[in-house]
């Protein structure tokens, strides 16, 4: 089996704001079309103009309903790898080939030794890894390691692609092993989640919730009500002088 | 697939337009050997700004699909089959040609070009009337020529390409109806900075999905009761008068005095002084000219004309229509399901935004007459809409409504409020007229001006003496006087039909009219294929269609001239068409090849040049018959002039690029546009920016770069008095009558203040028989029906589902995955079933476009599009139910003829299992094989271990 570093100071993940994820699949297919022709590619499709195409993903997007009726909402969420710091994809790995990187916390296939054995996707409580059947090999998200410190690419596009992409800005990359990183104050500031605490995987995504919705959830909800300017038995020649003589 | 060899090292990245859908980001292509490695947005592009779509990132596989054509194509079947053999380019070519010639010395009316999703309507628009033909138009009379018309007419601009809410200030934000794929990056990056600014999002749909999901509010309204929502909230700013009395009076024609004399010719019409000055009253009771710096005119009140005759200013008349009780919101609470005192609640959150804000920008202006402003005061509310209102038939009157909401509230062009986007605002509406009335029709010889234009009265429409309709769509005519984009939605049941007249030859580019585009569906594609009895000819006798894939369309034609991929052409994307300018600047953008083509295709743009160069088309060959433009479409799009120093691109112009807008043609200038993203943009000047309807310094700057003749203010109909002189027209008054049988339909739809009623096809079946309202929308993955063959988006929208309420379903015993049969008043489909919470109880959805004609797109033919996709296009008539004494309408807006899919009843039943399918559509020859699994660019990985 194979073991867990001991956690570094930095810990890269994703910040997800699910007030703003409008479910558009940008991300999803961005990811795919970045890394199908990357390190950690190819992300290969199966039967793709068949009945029934199938093929690997690193990010997938589900949206659901929460709540009935007109009261309830609409969440849109994007699915991927959370890098958790207690991975048990990683100590199930009978040959090394999972593993978390020690100096920022990303959770890696080093595929040279993956037998496809497919533990940790069994491991994995998240879904997030996807087994390639064409290349037999496992694949996962690998927070574009080979865009974030290429030194090649303009400071600012050294981000994973998803959320390079995403035309909504709910998708932020950053080191919430820091507390004053922007992404660390982002889910501090809006009570960001993680996913499934309670397993203790201890992963290090976060998810921001949707903020209130309805009637109250504004500022605007407080404006005063609209009064009525109809003098009584004036009809609408009493209010056609009122605004007039307004 | 392209051959999986190893790639060179050579890497380059490469800018152009994206094309897999309307919106037309920026992006780049990044290529290693030669093979596109990666597609992302271009950072520096005004429109995406560097971010990119689902469809946008798929863009590699739609360029590597195996339904794309590789040859000319000449059907050997019976039409419909699919069967064809290739031929070569010489002989397509000289058989369009052929035909074209003899048409255009004998009758150019028998040429309908009509070009679908095209973003070339500058190159298309002018080739038909080069040719001489009325009959062309694109996509826009079945998309939303209802937002575009209604706006043009009123304020002289509309939402998307015409206008976007003040992203920056804006600080409550209504979103009627919005299809989730228009506008797309730039509708997301809007909404996410409202978001971060804490303004408040109220999205009025009947489908919480998308943009719904993520507002503050949402409103499941009821379909085709927009209108009556915002008539409410008209109704109740108007009782509060909490309206932006100095915007109305000062930009907008609500002072204006209209003639009250009932039975005269010019009853309704604005009264004028002799040299044609509208004229106000004053609050001493006097009559003057509008806009006369040293008077102050009123909004109520009744004037004497010099003629002794009365008139009053034309807000009192909309203000009498809105204060009525009809629109009151107890009385609209039942028909649109919106609570009355959430309308109440909407309406003074309204009010509290635009009036209540403290935002005032430090900028000076001036006014068109002269008066300085040290600031610019802001009215922070904006909108948007767009299909879900268009596609109804109330859809003109429910934008105006809406634009009329805007103009109470005095947030047009506004900071945060709507802003225009140059090359608008333009004269309400634009002075260019439709081109195409009889005597205009001559064989070989041009048409005298654009087959598309805005009619201002009767005498602007194309129609015979007696009212027959002079184009085959029968746009402009009494049945659709302001059709400004063309009716293409009724192109092929009158070709059919011979209804004004027979035609020769429909020649089309990318519009899926057999499929996913057209009403109607199995009778359209019987028209397609019907032969006259006599003759044992088809109808339809030739068509002839560019497409650059093995769409459902493609088996209708006789001959199939293949068109390119994005990536494989030039194209430019133009401000005498679809701009893609913003509120901030004018800006336009090109295409150009990225990969070589090899295959034996052409673009379609290419192929109209040499088809007009072949046939002599005037604009097309020099004095001595030899072609203008040798270097096809990237020669045109250069040199082509429109009006002196006038051509399809605004950037670099100039021999040595020195001009800007206006100038000589640049030899060099696809090189200057490619040195730059592929894209041009100006800044306005920063006085300029709002108020631009208005604005001194914005009319003149527009009056130099030539997007308006004078400098002269755009003033808001509130009041559209070209509408009364069609009304007047059906009341008898004036040389140019409607049919007997059209004239009440004049007299109620052309009223020059809007209103609402109810949609045709509901009004007409009742809601016993038909209780349920079906929709369809496009989803953000997918654009029509081009996506389906994308190996990547297949994998996310693969087949539809009808969606249906949950409680409605368990009312029917309807559950999950069940099959139900949906039956309107034309047809019938099965479709299965998904419940959700978020729909209005009264309605059922499904997405646009997924289903697939098995067969089609080079698709398995037991596809999941195919066997578990559906349209609601089968349902869905092309015209309404019979009238009285027979005659059908179409199923469309009286105003506008936009097709009104969006009025659709249906019933629902459980059934145990779906329909047969339609059978298997053959493939062209010539396609690839269908790769039975992908890997792309497993080939380009230089290293693969990460660790």
């Amino acid at each position: 089996m194979t073991t867990l570093p001991t956690p570094g100071a930095v810990r890269l993940g994703l910040v997800i704001d699910l007030d703003i994820c409008v479910g558009c699949h940008a991300c999803a297919v961005n990811c795919k079309e970045w890394n199908t022709g990357g390190n950690a590619g190819p992300l290969s499709d199966y039967q793709p103009y068949e009945a029934q195409p199938d093929g690997v993903w690193f990010n997938r997007v589900h949206s659901y309903e929460v709540g009935d009726g007109p009261a309830g909402q609409t969440v849109h969420f994007p699915r991927s790898c959370l890098h958790c710091d207690n991975a048990e994809c990683v100590t199930v790995c009978p040959t090394g080939a999972s593993l978390k990187r020690a100096e920022d916390g990303i959770v890696l296939i080093n595929e040279d030794v993956c037998i496809g054995c497919k533990l940790c996707s069994w491991a994995c409580p998240y879904g997030a890894r996807e087994f390639d059947e064409d290349v037999g090999v496992m694949r996962k998200c690998t927070l574009c390691v080979d865009r974030i410190y290429d030194e090649a690419r303009p400071e600012a596009e050294r981000v994973p692609a998803c959320v390079s992409t995403c035309p909504a800005s709910a998708r932020h990359f950053g080191d919430l092993g820091d507390p004053a990183s922007d992404v660390s104050r982002m889910v501090a500031d809006r009570e960001g989640m993680a996913l499934m605490p309670e397993l203790g995987y201890r992963p290090t995504n976060r998810y921001l919730p949707p903020r209130a919705k309805g009637s109250g959830c504004s500022a605007h909800a407080k404006s005063p009500a609209l009064e009525p300017v109809m003098p009584e038995g004036t009809g609408f020649l009493g209010w056609l002088d009122r605004l007039l003589s307004a | 697939m392209t051959a999986e060899t190893e790639p060179t090292e050579e890497a380059r990245t490469v800018t152009t337009t994206c094309y897999m859908c309307a919106c037309r980001c920026g992006i780049r292509v990044h290529l290693q050997g030669g093979q596109i490695r990666y597609i992302d947005g271009n950072p520096d592009h005004p429109v995406n700004k560097g971010v990119l779509c689902a469809k946008g990132s798929a863009g590699v596989m739609q360029h590597l699909s195996p339904a794309r054509l590789t040859a000319p194509l000449k059907r050997v079947g019976p039409r419909g089959s699919g069967e064809f053999v290739t031929i070569s380019w010489d002989e397509a070519l000289e058989t369009v040609t052929e035909r074209l010639r003899h048409i255009r010395a004998t009758d150019p009316r028998r040429l309908a070009l009509y070009t679908g999703r095209d973003q070339s309507q500058a190159l298309t628009g002018w080739w038909a009337s080069q040719f001489g033909t009325p009959n062309y138009a694109a996509h826009g009379g079945f998309c939303s020529v209802n937002m575009a018309a209604a706006g043009l007419y009123t304020f002289g601009g509309s939402f998307w390409e015409f206008g976007e809410p003040d992203w920056e200030h804006s600080n409550y934000f209504l979103l009627f109806g919005v299809a989730e794929d228009h506008g797309s990056n730039p509708l997301k990056i809007g909404l996410s900075r409202l978001k971060a600014r804490g303004a408040k999002i109220v999205s009025i749909n009947p489908i919480r999905t998308g943009y719904s999901a993520i507002a503050d509010e949402w409103l499941g309204i009821r379909p085709g009761t927009d209108g009556l929502l915002v008539a409410s909230l008209i109704r109740e700013l108007l009782r509060a008068q909490a309206i932006d009395k100095d915007a109305l009076t000062q930009t907008s024609n609500a002072a204006w005095l209209v003639i009250d004399a009932p039975g005269a010719a010019d009853d309704g019409l604005i009264a004028r002084d002799e040299a044609g000055h509208p004229l106000t009253l004053d609050a001493a009771g006097k009559v003057g000219r509008a806009f006369d710096p040293d008077r102050t005119p009123v909004l109520g009140g009744t004037a004497t004309l010099a003629d002794g005759r009365r008139a009053v200013p034309s807000f009192q008349l909309m203000a009498a229509r809105f204060l009525d009780d009809r629109y009151d919101p107890e009385t609209v609470s039942a028909e649109t399901g919106i609570e009355a005192a959430t309308i109440r609640r909407i309406a003074a959150e309204l009010a509290a935004a635009a009036f209540s804000s403290q935002l005032e920008l430090p900028i000076p202006w001036t006014d068109w007459r002269g008066v300085r402003h040290e600031t610019m005061i802001g009215r922070p509310v904006s909108m948007h809409a767009m299909r879900g209102v268009s596609a109804h038939s109330n859809g003109f009157h429910t934008c105006r409504l809406i634009h009329l909401l805007q103009m109470l509230l005095g947030t047009i062009d506004a900071p945060g409020g709507f802003r225009y986007k140059p090359p608008y605002p333009k004269p309400a509406p634009p002075m260019v007229k439709p081109a195409g009335k009889p005597a205009g029709v001559v064989p070989n010889w041009p048409l005298t001006g654009p087959p598309l234009g805005f009619p201002t009265g009767p005498e602007d429409l194309l129609v015979e003496k007696d009212g027959t309709p002079c184009r085959l769509d029968k746009a402009y005519s009494w049945e659709a006087p302001l059709a400004a984009h063309g009716l293409m939605h009724l192109v092929i049941r009158n070709a059919w039909a011979g209804d004004p007249y027979p035609i020769d030859t429909l020649f089309m580019f990318m519009a899926n009219m057999s499929w996913n585009s057209s009403m109607a569906l199995g009778e359209t594609m019987r028209m397609l294929t019907d032969k006259d009895d006599a003759t044992g000819e088809h109808r339809i006798p030739f068509i002839v269609y560019s497409d650059a894939y093995a769409s459902e369309m493609v088996a209708y034609a006789d001959l199939v001239l293949p068109d390119t991929t994005y990536l494989e052409r030039h194209d430019c994307i133009s401000l005498l068409d679809r701009p893609i300018s913003d509120a901030d600047g004018a800006a336009d953008s090109i295409r150009r090849p990225v990969v070589p083509v090899e295959r034996d295709v052409r673009p379609f743009q290419d192929v109209l040049i040499e088809i007009g160069a072949r046939i002599g088309l005037p604009g097309l060959v020099r004095e001595d018959g030899s072609p203008r433009y040798p270097g096809l479409y990237p020669d045109y799009i250069v040199n082509h002039e429109r009006a002196p120093g006038q051509g399809l691109l605004a950037g670099w112009r100039g021999r040595d690029a020195e001009c800007e807008a206006l100038g000589p043609p640049n030899p060099n200038q696809l090189e200057a546009y490619m040195a730059n993203g592929c894209f041009w943009r100006t800044e306005i000047p920063s006085e300029a920016r709002y108020f631009k309807h208005v604005n001194q310094a914005y009319l003149d700057w527009a009056t130099g770069m030539g997007f308006i003749a004078r400098p002269e203010p755009v003033i808001h109909q509130l009041y559209t008095e070209s509408l009364q002189r069609f009304r007047l027209a059906a009341s008898g008054h004036g040389p140019i009558q409607p049919p007997d049988a059209h004239r009440q339909r004049i007299e109620t739809y052309f009223d020059p203040l809007p209103f609402w009623y109810p949609p045709f096809e509901a009004a007409a079946l009742g809601s016993l028989e038909f209780p349920l309202h079906a929709l369809t929308q496009r989803p953000m993955a997918m654009y029509h029906s081009w996506g389906s063959q994308n190996a990547w988006l297949r994998q996310i929208h693969g087949e539809n589902r009808l969606y249906v309420s949950r409680a409605r379903a368990e009312a029917q015993g309807i559950a999950d995955d069940d099959w139900v049969r949906l039956t309107s008043h034309h047809g019938t489909i099965t479709a299965q079933v998904r419940l959700m919470e978020g729909v209005n109880p009264d309605t059922v959805w499904t997405w646009n476009a997924i289903g697939k004609r098995s067969g089609a797109w080079n698709l398995a033919p037991d596809a999941a599009e195919a066997t578990r996709g559906f349209l609601m296009n089968h349902l869905i008539s092309d015209l309404l139910p019979p009238k009285a004494g027979g005659y059908r309408y179409a199923n469309a807006d009286p105003v506008t003829g936009q097709a009104a899919w969006y009025d659709l009843k249906v019933r629902m039943e459980k059934v145990a299992a779906p329909d047969a399918m339609l059978p298997a559509l053959g493939l062209p020859p010539g396609l690839a094989q269908r790769p039975g699994k992908l890997g792309y660019g497993g080939w380009f990985a230089k290293k693969k271990v990460p660790a």
